[in-house]
């Protein structure tokens, strides 16, 4: 670990930290449907779209309405995508001539590319036509980050809303977040990319003839404009099979920096609009430093432990950290960086080989996600599922001020922990679940490219991933079978919509709540106690479910590793 | 104020009284039957999965497997802790069947007066009290034990309600007005009443009373389902967790038996408040019981925690309900012992609180000792009509009372229009405007001087209300006084508002005002005219003094008729809150010690390297097992006092509490176990026990 690495750290937290309370005051004005400066440009776009569609946007919604129109949604964009994937063959913009996705696969990326996981058992340059890349999975960038960015926006507005039936209109939520939040952002963000050395073509595939006089290959294309929103919006879905480890598609170390800036910006302002919108910016400065808590452990852990290297390596007289798998232009700490960050956050991009880092390295990242994705989160995401630990932390320990648990003005009652509780259990049932079968299962275990626990971590790794739509894969796994395609759909539907329909009943029910003054008998929400209790509770009730498998993977391989003993 | 030392009716009885612990231990088994079990899911879980393990370990004895020992073991364990369960709650009960089987004494004998014919009351039959019907007229006459809930109709006696509220001097009970409801089982002492009867057979106050000691009524209340939805969820969620690991093990190479898998699921899912949970609650209303306070439902108590504002009485809880004297101000030209000596004649007569306080106030501040009364001295009694009293001694004619009417008195005994002595009204204005009332005082025609009674607050009622304010609790003042007066007496008590002048009107719509900003309010009352602000608060105390409406709106009846009770009512409600969920943290940090006892202990066979998470140093994987599985049984039993008096409640503010219950049960709850486990292993090594 050197200085200059720490500062790093330290000049991406602060730069969050700053975005934080400007992007949130910007969004909390647009949901709120208040003016912003690009109301003038925007404004007449934005009534078009809503005559266009016959939507009447003063109209609003129960929260049932509003989870129903959610799901329609998604079921239109999941057989749009799962056409465009199945019929690319025959379809423009072709240029590499790629054929028909097979249905397992096409499958699978629809169920990914709609719950903003982005998990890919493809390699983009080898599989999807351009036409696909941009109306296709770019389409669902958008959408699915918007989606989740309004869903937390409605649970937001459950608990700041007082005895009122409605959330909010999901039609004119998601036309305002890609309207007056997405686009906006990702237009500069794109051209800067091209700027930095991203391409951005329709052109087809460039032949180039080597030194050694080979013919190869280099595969072009939308980049940039991709790229943009599958960082901003935490998807996370490459262009490349390389993702971000892909020079095209993360040219410099500079680039590397405004990637993972634009990964956590959404998701950090959110807590910032959940402090405006109830009236008490300190009470969205305290999820996100339980969420900062979190993640500088998480940092502190990858970074030491890719920068300590392995005493295998040592005993070979190699010095230094663990390169492995790492691009020499981004270095160790920018590596661990990414991986801490891709996690925590549900992007998913990864700009290293996870499967490479050390065991202890590479477990930080497992275990960001098994938390189920609430440090900082994926954008909307990270929020709500934040907020329902924080339901479960304000119920158990609320009680001990001896009252009736309360959180920003709202009391949480029986309805609000029974949501509560069966959002966060489905994502046990899930990874645990899938892996129990997976590990047994002799076809699935063939995928595994390594015996032993790491074998047992590769696997683990990808249904967590893709349960907690994180989409970022440990590599080594050979994920397109059918099997794997098929029990991994199942786990990102479930693990996003699971999440979602109880989180959007609890807004339902609180939205309908009185809102209850505060005063010197209310359960202090905002100050460092209340920060320390989230953060143990999400560990020991979100955590340790993990440890017993988590001591059979990476813990295991670390101390046989210690030992000697390799896989 | 007298709340700090509370008479306590029955004492809280200790752990260890054979009498409730031999017939719990008892309990504890019937309470085995799935069916009872059923109502407290974690334990009715541990109780499947503990007769699933019973099984196998029989087939193991059958198979003859080397492990039954072990095996045995930690079956007798499992066994122990859902029975360890089971004797908590049977505790809890048993504590409040006692209360209830002395008050069951006094039903069951009682035989009734009814009345034959309406109108004749002298024809009656004697008909049981069990077989009234809400309606019936019953005559109760001395000694007689009234046979139920009702209201009299004629007549005015005095009442015994000792069997009640454990006060023995007598009440009076009268037909019409604010005192006209009795309680079936008080016993009539004098005179004769009509009564009818308004409650129907077991429903009366005492059948209600009985069912809720006994904790036979108890309902889960609101925050209790809430938690038993948590748990039952951690539940569903350790079972992922544990039902998963045979798959990895096979993955591994090894193999777990299904004993461990069951010891490392019941000490992870949270036993110890699933345990406790309904102990708490019983023990919780039980308390409430012995501050002589019925609440009509947990959900109340409950409430209770959460209030926000108290509407207090001014008489009574902040002040003592009598004006005291405490000056004389003589007019210019009047010595202080002259107008302090007209006073003392004046008053010598005076039975009422204010003239005891003058005559107590003319010996100990201007030292004038009490003479007999002079021989044909006439005494005035004060009547609302003049509005004073005093005394004529010969000619003398000494008078006190109210400024106009002593002014009146003046000009009649002057015969003439006589201005008022200089400074007399300034006097009167500055006794006035401090919130106290002037007495004129008068010898004949002349003004002698000003007696300033004022509303006395009572001492440390101002430290109380500032430890309320800690708590977020505001306290607001009801009073019938003008406002200058109320304002005086609420700054000096330290209230936090007050409505003076208050009709049930306003009281009713300062709560509705008050719930519209999303307040609990508490109050307490005792008149008709309360029913209704008695009913709209979340918390309504009414007073057993008062009338049945008001015990019929309120959802608390105070049996002490005690004004100041709805402070220790809010105290007992946070307390029982507070207990649930320093428990419920205990039980989850806790489980922090037993993965680490349990998990190494599981998977050493296979993979040796993990004999470093055995941070305890547990000697054997199977004493690590054992200890584990021990410790989770004995410490239900180690807390069930904890459960049963309750964690104790101080008034420092959420903020302190948290912090002061997080350190202890919290903090506490994650380094106790890997101590006891520690300890326990230390034993089970030592005996050889695995």
């Amino acid at each position: 670990m050197t200085a200059i690495g720490w500062l790093q750290i330290v000049l991406f937290c602060a730069i969050i930290v700053a975005i934080t309370p400007v992007l949130g005051a910007y969004m909390t004005r647009v949901f709120n449907g208040e003016r912003t400066w690009l109301t003038p440009v925007l404004r007449p776009v934005e009534a078009l779209l809503y005559r266009t569609a016959g939507i009447d946007e003063a109209r609003q919604q129960h929260w049932l309405t509003y989870t129903v129109a959610m799901l329609l949604f998604h079921v239109g964009g999941f057989v749009v995508l799962y056409a465009l994937l199945r019929l690319q063959a025959v379809l423009p913009f072709n240029p590499a001539g790629q054929s028909a996705v097979a249905p397992d696969l096409a499958f699978n990326t629809a169920a990914s590319f709609i719950t903003n996981t982005n998990w890919q058992n493809y390699g983009g340059e080898s599989t999807m036509s351009y036409l696909v890349q941009m109306l296709g999975l770019t389409h669902q960038n958008f959408l699915s980050a918007a989606t989740g960015i309004v869903l937390a926006v409605a649970l937001i507005r459950g608990f700041a809303r007082a005895s009122a039936n409605t959330i909010g209109n999901f039609w004119v939520d998601v036309t305002r977040c890609t309207l007056y939040v997405l686009l906006p952002i990702c237009i500069p963000y794109a051209l800067l990319l091209v700027w930095l050395g991203m391409p951005q073509t329709l052109g087809a595939y460039v032949d180039a003839t080597t030194l050694e006089g080979a013919k190869q290959t280099i595969a072009v294309g939308p980049v940039a404009s991709q790229v943009a929103i599958k960082m901003l919006g935490t998807n996370g879905g490459g262009f490349f099979n390389a993702n971000a480890a892909h020079p095209f598609e993360n040219p410099t170390a500079f680039s590397n920096f405004l990637q993972i800036i634009s990964i956590f910006a959404i998701g950090a302002a959110l807590t910032n609009v959940f402090g405006r919108m109830v009236g008490n910016q300190r009470q969205g400065w305290a999820l996100l430093a339980a969420m900062g808590v979190l993640f500088l452990a998480g940092v502190a852990v990858t970074y030491w432990a890719e920068a300590s290297g392995t005493s295998t390596l040592h005993a070979l007289g190699l010095t230094g950290g663990n390169m492995e798998g790492k691009e020499v232009r981004f270095g160790i700490v920018a590596s661990a960086l990414f991986a801490v960050i891709t996690t925590a956050a549900s992007c998913g991009a990864v700009n290293a080989m996870h499967d490479s880092f050390t065991a202890l390295g590479g477990m930080i990242p497992m275990i960001n996600m098994q938390l189920g994705e609430i440090i900082v989160g994926g954008v909307g995401a990270g929020l709500y599922g934040m907020l329902l630990f924080v339901v479960v932390t304000v119920f158990v320990a609320g009680l001990m001020v001896g009252r009736t648990p309360e959180y920003v003005g709202k009391k949480i009652e029986a309805k609000e922990v029974k949501m509560a509780m069966l959002a966060i259990l489905i994502l046990p049932l899930m990874y645990l679940g899938w892996s129990a079968v997976a590990v047994v299962y002799p076809p699935a275990v063939a995928s595994m490219a390594n015996a032993g626990p790491h074998g047992f971590s590769e696997v683990l790794y990808a249904y967590t991933s893709q349960t907690a739509n994180n989409g970022s894969a440990f590599a080594g796994l050979t994920g397109n079978t059918p099997y794997y395609n098929f029990t991994g759909a199942m786990a990102m539907l479930v693990g996003r919509f699971w999440m979602i329909v109880p989180a959007m009943a609890i807004a339902g029910a609180l939205a309908q709540k009185k809102t209850v003054a505060a005063s010197g008998g209310t359960f202090p929400t905002t100050g460092g106690l209340f920060v320390g209790l989230l953060v143990g509770v999400i560990l020991i009730v979100g955590g340790l479910t993990f440890l017993p498998a988590l001591a059979l993977g990476p813990i295991a391989e670390h101390l046989a590793m210690q030992a000697g003993t390799l896989f | 104020m007298e709340t700090s030392k509370l008479r306590k009716r029955t004492p809280a009885n200790t752990l260890l009284d054979l009498a409730i612990v031999a017939p719990a231990i008892g309990q504890a088994f019937a309470k085995l039957n799935p069916r009872t079990l059923m109502k407290n899911p974690v334990m009715f879980v541990l109780e499947i999965v503990t007769a699933l393990t019973t099984v196998l370990l029989v087939r193991d004895i059958v198979n003859g497997s080397a492990s039954v020992a072990f095996e045995l073991q930690i079956v007798i364990w499992l066994w122990f802790t859902v029975l360890f369960a089971n004797f908590a709650e049977a505790v809890a009960e048993g504590r409040g069947k006692a209360q209830a089987d002395t008050l069951r004494k006094t039903r069951t004998e009682t035989r009734a007066k009814r009345m034959v014919m309406p109108g004749n009351t002298e024809v009656y039959e004697g008909v049981l009290a069990d077989d009234l019907q809400a309606g019936d007229l019953v005559v109760c006459e001395p000694g007689d034990i009234i046979p139920g809930d009702g209201e009299v109709i004629e007549g005015i006696a005095s009442v015994n309600e000792a069997a009640i509220t454990g006060e023995s001097a007598p009440v009076i009970r009268e037909s019409g007005g604010d005192r006209s409801a009795v309680t079936g089982g008080t016993t009539v002492i004098s005179d004769r009443i009509i009564v009818r009867i308004m409650s129907s057979p077991g429903t009366s106050f005492l059948d209600r009373m009985i069912k809720l000691v006994e904790g036979a009524e108890r309902q889960k209340t609101p925050n209790e389902i809430a938690l038993n939805i948590l748990l039952v969820g951690l539940t569903i969620i350790f079972v992922f967790a544990t039902a998963t690991i045979p798959s990895y093990a096979a993955y591994a190479g090894g193999t777990i038996s299904v004993v461990v898998l069951v010891a490392l699921f019941v000490t992870l899912i949270p036993t110890t408040i699933g345990a406790l949970l309904s102990a708490i609650g019983i023990a919780g209303m039980d308390r409430l019981v012995r501050f002589n306070v019925l609440a009509m439902s947990g959900r109340a108590v409950e409430a209770a925690g959460d209030v926000d504002t108290l509407l207090l009485d001014k008489t009574g809880t902040v002040t003592f309900g009598n004006r005291l004297a405490t000056e004389i101000v003589p007019v210019s030209g009047v010595s202080e012992r002259e107008a302090a000596e007209a006073a003392l004649l004046a008053s010598d007569a005076d039975e009422t609180a204010e003239g005891r306080s003058i005559i107590t106030l003319v010996q100990e501040k201007y030292g004038v000792q009490r003479q007999p009364a002079p021989a044909g001295a006439a005494f005035i009694e004060f009547s609302a009509m003049t509005r004073l009293s005093g005394v004529d001694i010969g000619s003398r004619k000494l008078r006190k009372g109210a400024i106009d009417s002593v002014l009146r008195f003046t000009r009649e005994q002057a015969g003439a229009a006589t201005p008022e002595p200089p400074g007399f009204r300034a006097t009167v204005d500055r006794i006035a405007r401090s919130g106290g009332t002037p007495l004129a005082l008068a010898d004949g025609g002349r003004i002698l001087g000003v007696i300033h009674l004022k509303d006395v607050v009572k001492p440390d009622v101002k430290e109380r209300f500032a430890e309320l304010r800690r708590m977020g609790i505001k306290t607001v003042m009801i009073t019938g006084d003008n406002p200058v007066t109320a304002a005086t007496i609420a700054s000096e008590a330290g209230v936090d508002d007050f409505i003076a002048e208050a009709t049930p009107e306003d009281k009713l719509r300062y709560i509705r005002d008050e719930q519209a900003q999303g307040r609990l309010i508490a109050m307490c009352g005792d008149g008709t005219n309360d029913a209704p602000a008695l009913a709209q608060a979340d918390v309504g105390v009414a007073m057993q003094s008062g009338t049945q409406a008001a015990r019929e709106a309120g959802n608390m009846v105070d049996l002490d008729s005690s004004p100041t009770k709805l402070i220790e009512v809010v105290e007992i409600g946070k307390q029982l809150l507070m207990t649930r969920g320093a428990l419920t943290t205990f039980s989850i940090a806790n489980d922090v010690a037993k993965y680490f006892a349990i998990i190494p202990a599981m998977f050493v066979a296979f993979y040796p390297q993990l004999q470093v998470l055995n941070v305890m140093g547990l000697s054997t994987p199977q004493s690590a097992i054992l200890s584990a599985i021990i410790f989770n049984a004995l410490i239900i039993i180690a807390l069930i006092p904890l459960a049963l008096k309750g964690v104790k409640y101080r008034p420092i503010g959420a903020a302190a509490l948290l912090r002061r219950n997080l350190l202890v049960y919290g903090a506490g709850g994650l380094v106790l176990p890997f101590i006891g486990i520690k300890l326990i292993d230390l034993v089970v090594a030592a005996l050889h026990l695995a």
